[in-house]
């Protein structure tokens, strides 16, 4: 019987999972491309899990529908904050970027902590408590459609980088520098595009995160951190990596938590870290540069 | 003749291209010796294994009679043999004089001999009076003559330098070519030269080796490698030689 | 050392002279909250040139140096509790525990070629995994913290780092003015233009006879052992350490806003980074409260806003630019 608690427990981590690294695409997106050391990530999730919870008490908006709206709205947010401030900092020292977006954390979260008070603000879905029923097994209904909505952004951003011109405008920005330049694309457009792209991923990710935990300004680093993670473990460059080492953390953290306690959940996803960055540093499914 | 290096059958292969095929020669003390041939054959591979940059697939590299194949690049230096980098790699943010103290702090016991020895070594490169710029700020034939000083600093008994004379302008290379000629004569220094500049390899070489797709083509004194016909079809062309 | 005071110019040793005169004055007329302010500054110039070392000189940037501030504090507060050795005699080993944490995440870093971000990475994540397991760590009474007792009978034991915030100011002054001695001696010293060149280029270093990865080992053993030290104040000065505290990655980012602000790779940076963020928050309190803005959280959007601007304006610290301005020429001491 242990064996079916178990798997219970890997499923909900993969569901999970599969959200966190849609959170860890953006991260992917940003620092692949643009080499932007983003350490707002998280931040910025956790203010679209704020608008998702202010649609939702406001308007009834369930958190799978105003991802698209907030999905679109981070792009544009993303494409302003990389032209506007970030775009001077591309290609100096990394602890400078460093700085600069720590004060943008530091902003963010003291922001939301004004604005809803250092408490955390439940999201109460009608259908929360729902469950599907698979042979033995019962998987929360609100995670499996995040999960699968997670699962279709991500599709949606593989499309377009690889079917789209831009996409693959992108990419050759990300592959080389000077000779996409010098072949005549607007580098200071595509960049700004791929962190509007990356912040979008955020903004949907955020959507559904309030499935998995109740918005508070606390949350942000820890998410920072976690997209940083899962970004190295799954392997920096490759999109699939991240959601790939999303499912592994997300497993990880679950099983860890269950079969030692919760708040240990993060030792094993940091000795995983070290274990990655010594001995494969290109990630699961990165390459070798 | 007593061999100063010795590099014997070195070869080096990346992913299935045979960047160094086999290569032997002897440089001895005191001499000049030019590696010559197309870009792409192989002299800066060649020149990354002799230096401990980059681990030789086969072969042996010898400095006075020792081994120092497989050697990491700082080791190698301290046995004696200095570098300069075709992409010349000043350090950007410190003066020129820094640069070059930080080359003699090898040999030197404390900071401030090191810095003496650096201002010889700049006056004899003729950057003296540019010796507190911050090296940034240098031109192109000031950064490619900072980056023989630095490696001189070491004191080194064999100086290897990568395209010294590349970007150069005539006047600037001559100038560079009488530098060079005089660290040879007066302090006895061996020279190692990967060079394009044909003028150059003419006027300070005393032995040339013509590399082609990693394979040495032909080997001995200027003026008769210059004349090789396997050389001239695959390099030179008939105008370049006089 | 007479080097050193022989490379300042009249101007600059009479303003040093000032300074410490000034501050070793000070208590007789400060009240005690501007000396707390004071300390903290002095407690914050110090473990920021520890960072300096490490970051602005050998160029390695660490982002977990909270980690060797708790190490320090646990170790040095677990003696004095359970075998009443006392923190001269306890820095020892707080310094030696560290180091070696220290000398392992430098050996991990360099012999596995992690650079950059994710050689910064790596730092967080030897400092999350140990907060976590300073959390369920029996011995240390895990989240709970760990206390150090007031004892009356023990005020007065300087020896124990037991007395009022006179001790403590002065302990930090000393701390920040030994610091500041450290990295001029060191930053022109061989090792520390080695370093500079390793920073700048190591290929080119190691083509120049440097033993890189020697070099960068230096680097973190001495600045983990020195901000260990860092630590044994923490804990005496507030007798209570908690992991999600000292380990916080919170944490390892405030002491490491001095030095950049201030200037890094320059002697003088994080003492001047520190005198300005340092008293900027308690200013930053002072105004939003005589506003009557009292919301928490005001201050440190203030605060973020002051490190964006600061970072886009003046990206190589104030102190650089201060000196541009009082006209001091060539390197930046």
């Amino acid at each position: 019987m242990m064996w079916l608690i178990y798997l219970n427990v890997t499923i909900q981590g993969v569901l999970t999972g599969l959200v966190y690294g849609l959170m860890a695409l953006g991260l992917s997106v940003i620092f692949g491309v643009v080499r932007v050391v983003n350490f707002a990530h998280g931040e910025f999730a956790v203010v679209a899990m704020y608008a998702t919870y202010v649609l939702f008490t406001a308007f009834r908006l369930d958190p799978l529908l105003a991802l698209v709206p907030l999905a679109a709205l981070f792009f544009f947010v993303g494409y302003a904050l990389q032209a506007a401030l970030i775009n001077p900092f591309v290609g100096r020292p990394e602890h400078e970027q460093f700085i600069l977006l720590v004060g943008v954390g530091i902003i963010i979260v003291n922001v939301l902590l004004i604005g809803f008070g250092p408490d955390a603000r439940p999201v109460n879905l009608s259908y929360g408590f729902d469950s599907y029923e698979i042979g033995p097994l019962l998987v929360d209904k609100p995670r499996v459609l995040a999960a699968a909505a997670a699962i279709a952004v991500a599709a949606a951003l593989f499309w377009f980088f690889r079917r789209t011109r831009t996409g693959a405008a992108i990419r050759a920005c990300a592959d080389n520098l000077v000779g996409a330049a010098v072949i005549g694309l607007n580098v200071k457009r595509l960049y700004a595009l791929t962190f509007g792209l990356g912040l979008a991923c955020v903004g949907a990710a955020g959507a559904l995160l309030v499935t998995i935990a109740d918005p508070s300004p606390v949350l942000g680093p820890a998410y920072t951190l976690l997209a940083f993670v899962i970004v190295i473990i799954g392997g920096m460059g490759s999109m699939a990596g991240a959601l790939v080492g999303g499912v592994l953390i997300g497993v990880s953290e679950a099983l860890a938590g269950f079969l030692f306690a919760p708040s240990m959940k993060s030792m094993f996803s940091f000795a995983l870290l070290i274990a990655v960055l010594v001995l494969r540093p290109q990630g699961l499914l990165g390459q070798r540069s | 003749m007593t061999a100063l290096l010795a590099a014997t059958n070195l070869s080096k292969r990346f992913r299935g291209l045979l960047a160094v095929d086999g290569v032997s020669f002897e440089v001895a003390a005191g001499e000049i010796f030019a590696v010559i041939g197309p870009n792409g054959a192989g002299k800066t591979t060649l020149f990354a294994m002799i230096a401990g940059a980059l681990a030789a697939d086969g072969g042996t590299v010898t400095l006075s009679g020792a081994r120092i194949d497989g050697l990491t690049a700082d080791t190698v230096c301290r046995r004696g043999i200095g570098r300069t980098f075709q992409n010349v790699r000043p350090f950007a943010g410190l003066s020129v004089e820094d640069n070059v103290t930080i080359g003699a702090l090898l040999r030197r016991p404390d900071m401030r001999s090191a810095r003496m020895h650096a201002r010889t070594v700049l006056e004899a490169l003729d950057l003296a009076d540019r010796r507190a710029v911050p090296a940034s700020s240098l031109t192109l034939p000031d950064r490619k003559r900072l980056e023989v000083a630095r490696a001189l600093a070491t004191d080194p008994k064999l100086l290897l330098l990568d395209e010294v004379m590349a970007g150069l302008r005539p006047t600037e290379a001559d100038r560079m070519v009488s530098i060079l000629r005089q660290l040879n004569r007066d302090n006895g220094i061996t020279i190692l030269l990967i060079e394009h500049v044909m003028r150059a390899v003419m006027a300070l070489a005393s032995r040339v080796l013509v590399l082609h797709h990693g394979a040495t083509i032909a080997q001995g004194a200027p003026e008769v490698v210059v004349r090789d016909p396997a050389v001239i079809a695959s390099y030179l062309g008939a105008e370049a030689v006089g | 050392m007479n080097d050193l005071w022989r490379s300042l110019d009249g101007r600059g040793r009479t303003v040093l002279t000032c300074v410490l005169a000034i501050l070793i004055a000070l208590p007789l007329v400060a009240d005690r909250y501007v000396l707390s302010v004071l300390t903290l500054i002095f407690y914050f110039a110090y473990v920021g040139q520890a960072w300096n070392l490490m970051m602005g000189y050998a160029g390695q940037l660490s982002l977990g140096h909270a980690l060797y501030v708790g190490l320090g504090g646990y170790v040095s507060a677990l003696l004095w509790l359970k075998l009443g050795i006392g923190p001269w005699l306890g820095v020892f080993a707080a310094v030696a525990v560290a180091a070696a944490f220290g000398a392992t995440i430098g050996w991990l870093g360099f012999r596995f070629g992690i650079a950059g971000v994710y050689f910064a990475l790596l730092t967080i994540a030897f400092a999350e995994f140990t907060r976590i397991g300073f959390d369920h760590l029996e011995l240390t009474g895990g989240a709970a913290g760990l206390f150090l007792p007031f004892e009356e009978k023990r005020v007065g034991e300087w020896w124990n780092l037991r007395g009022g915030q006179l001790l403590f100011y002065y302990l930090a002054l000393a701390l920040a003015s030994g610091a500041v001695l450290l990295v001029a001696l060191i930053a022109r010293s061989r090792l520390g233009y080695r370093w500079l060149a390793v920073r700048e280029d190591e290929t080119a270093a190691r083509a120049l006879g440097i033993d890189a990865f020697a070099v960068k080992m230096a680097a973190v053993v001495i600045s983990s052992a020195m901000t260990a030290v860092g630590g044994v104040f923490y804990a005496f000065y507030y007798n209570n350490l908690f992991p999600s505290q000292v380990f916080e990655i919170s944490r390892s980012i405030e002491l490491i806003l001095a030095p950049i602000i201030g200037g890094l790779g320059t002697v003088f940076g994080p003492v001047i980074g520190a005198f300005v963020l340092t008293p900027l928050g308690e200013i930053l309190i002072a105004a939003t409260s005589r506003l009557g803005v009292n919301a928490p959280g005001v201050k440190a959007v203030f605060y973020g806003i002051t490190l964006i601007a600061i970072i886009c304006l003046m990206p190589s610290g104030v102190w650089p630019r201060i000196a541009e301005v009082f006209g001091l020429k060539g390197r930046v001491p």
